[in-house]
């Protein structure tokens, strides 16, 4: 398991942003109102997005907001590892590092992140920070790195260089394959999925279901 | 022979065409779902029976027998049905390319099981990586309501609200009972079961916890009849399939496929044959992460089914392939595995939470060669006191791996040690008779 501790230095205070507040709101209205609680990941998620982490006072608030103890927001907080518990970079790279990814060059992707940006989580002077993080779930596609939430796929180091370049210039990035594939469809083209038939709208006419019950 | 692309169910697995509502409609989606409502919740269960579908999460549990668990009549406490998109297991990414080009099928399919089971609700439970699935998902939540798919006073006259939830990165929120924990606002550290969640799940109410795979087919499984389903592939490992081919593999590929396709079939034709030809393979683990590998000469003999591969002392679980090249160096391969076991350790049991670290640092070592032959045995025995001792699968799913790199490399660990001992001039290990 991984062991998590807040940040030595924090805030004095939290306050939602109208924006967060509205958004928790419409998240708190997903669940049964005696069950606020089940909002906690989402409105943690939602605190990280506005501060680019999630600090002390804004765990408290979180606890007051949904009538949960603080000791279990802090559980929660600290037992998720996509919750940074110290800020992070401007943009925040997870470079996956779980097998799959290695078996494609993973690797070597860390190699430019070390000599880019530095150590694990430590912030560069041009604003950005890295983390090894365990499978993406985008196995077909890898290796993979998640820039700010989206996935950039099949990344040569060559690649990376170049996302990395383009954040440091202040570009925004367009996640998706660097290798212009169609998302996990082989890289030369699809084999399969081909049949004119399926996409012309015949499927949609009415059509009678196999077996049904006889009617009464 | 390939699957014929009319037996396919995921007609948009590549995101080649549109994933909103209008554009599924166009590819059979919500095609004579009021029929399926109006001819009653035990024939939909019959029908998921008789298809012979089987759990598309990796334990591989009858859909349809699971659906029959739930209580006959609601009482005080609502049903849930509640949908693993926590797809955390490695070499695993299928329910990813549906969430965000086949949305309107889960949907669909999220209803018609509901609906079976009597539940008025249901959660979608993403893992937090997955942003843009989440968005491509609400999307299509939210054109569903637009369209009074689903709702209150639906056009198919049962209440039915779907919400999606997400996780923040944690594998074992893969575990249904975590998952339920994580839902409720909690750790997701699994619970003991009995009881199982058919009585008491989510919130202490009657729920079941299926795949996103498994949900997503049913609604083309009622359109076209269990007997087409249940003719693919063979008895009792029917259907199609996603499969996950990542690794050394000319062309990695997510695709569906009949159940049963021999491993080989599957790499030379879909994803154009293992790097360096078939004479380069090593090992493959052909069901995700936790399952243990098996050699070359067993895959090709393999078919990618739940009995084929579980006869090995591997099995299906997710059927992502990880395939290794002869380049692969297997025993660090598996160390990198233990260490994810070890991250994604909840810390609830000692055995797990202990052991999963303990094999990492040995498997770290033997990598190196910096151990000794009597590790391995060591080793061993520490994998399988974990197995089995732990409250859910997360244990035994840190075992396999280590058991199926000692079942087929021990050599090569071996061989690593004695390198590395001659190396350092220490004296090599005696070997000793059996006896």
């Amino acid at each position: 398991m991984s062991v998590r501790r807040l940040a030595a230095e924090q805030p004095a205070t939290f306050a939602f942003q109208p924006a967060t507040l509205e958004k928790a709101n419409w998240w708190i209205a997903k669940y049964p109102a005696d069950r606020r609680q089940s909002a906690i990941i989402p409105l943690l998620w939602l605190v990280q997005k506005q501060e680019g982490w999630v600090c002390e006072p804004a765990i408290r608030a979180l606890g007051e907001m949904l009538g949960m103890p603080v000791i279990r927001v802090l559980e929660v907080a600290t037992f998720y590892t996509m919750f940074h518990l110290a800020p992070v970079g401007k943009h925040h790279l997870q470079l996956c590092g779980t097998t799959p990814c290695v078996l494609r060059g993973a690797e070597d992707l860390k190699k430019v992140c070390k000599s880019r940006i530095g150590e694990k989580f430590q912030v560069s002077g041009k604003g950005l920070s890295w983390e090894e993080v365990e499978c993406v779930g985008a196995c077909v596609n890898a290796p993979v790195v998640a820039i700010d939430d989206y996935y950039h796929e099949d990344l040569s180091p060559d690649d990376l260089e170049k996302l990395i370049d383009a954040l440091e210039r202040g570009e925004t990035v367009k996640p998706g394959s660097a290798r212009g594939r169609q998302t996990s469809a082989p890289e030369s083209g699809a084999l399969t999925l081909k049949d004119p038939a399926l996409y012309d709208g015949s499927l949609a006419a009415p059509v009678k279901l196999p077996n049904l019950p006889e009617p009464a | 022979m390939m699957l014929a692309d009319k037996d396919r169910i995921f007609l948009n697995l590549y995101g080649r065409h549109g994933a909103d509502l209008e554009s599924a409609k166009k590819r059979g989606a919500w095609n004579g779902t009021a029929d399926m409502i109006s001819a009653g919740r035990d024939w939909i269960i019959t029908q998921v029976k008789e298809s012979g579908l089987r759990g598309r999460g990796g334990a591989g549990f009858p859909t349809g027998l699971k659906w029959s668990f739930m209580p006959k009549q609601v009482t005080d406490r609502p049903h849930y049905l509640v949908v693993n998109a926590d797809e955390s297991e490695p070499g695993t990414c299928k329910d990813r390319d549906i969430m965000r080009h086949d949305p309107h099928l889960l949907i669909e399919g999220c209803l018609i099981a509901s609906f079976s089971m009597q539940a008025h609700a249901c959660y979608i439970y993403l893992r937090g990586e997955y942003v843009a699935e989440r968005e491509a998902m609400e999307k299509a939540v939210k054109e569903a309501y637009a369209a009074r798919l689903i709702g209150k006073n639906n056009i198919h006259g049962w209440d039915f609200d779907c919400y999606i939830h997400h996780g923040a990165g944690a594998y074992i929120c893969g575990e249904e009972t975590a998952l339920l924990e994580s839902l409720e606002g909690k750790k997701g550290q699994p619970r003991l079961k009995p009881p199982f969640p058919a009585n008491s799940g989510l919130y202490g109410c009657p729920t079941t916890v299926n795949n996103v795979e498994s949900i997503a087919v049913a609604p083309t499984i009622i359109r076209r009849g269990a007997k087409w389903f249940a003719g693919i592939g063979r008895p009792n490992n029917t259907g199609t399939k996603v499969f996950c081919i990542s690794g050394h593999v000319n062309q990695p590929c997510n695709v569906e496929e009949a159940m049963s396709i021999p491993l080989r079939t599957l790499l030379e034709e879909h994803c154009g044959g293992v790097r360096g030809g078939w004479g380069n393979l090593k090992a493959v683990i052909p069901g995700g992460s936790s399952v243990r590998m098996i050699t070359a000469a067993m895959a090709e003999e393999a078919l990618m089914d739940f009995d084929s591969l579980s006869a090995m002392k591997s099995g299906l679980g997710t059927a992502a392939c990880i395939v290794m090249d002869k380049s692969t160096d297997v025993v660090r391969a598996i160390a990198r595995i233990s260490y994810f076991y070890k991250h994604e350790s909840c810390g609830q049991c000692t055995p797990c939470r202990e052991g999963t670290g303990w094999m990492w640092r040995v498997l770290e070592r033997m990598a190196r060669g910096e151990a000794e032959h009597s590790e391995i045995d060591l080793l061993l025995d520490v994998a399988g006191q974990v197995e089995g001792h732990t409250i859910c699968a997360l244990g035994d799913a840190a075992a396999w791996p280590v058991q199926g790199l000692i079942r087929h490399f021990r050599h090569e660990i071996e061989e690593r040690i004695d390198r590395y001992r001659a190396s350092k001039g220490l004296h090599q290990v005696k070997m000793v008779a059996a006896e």
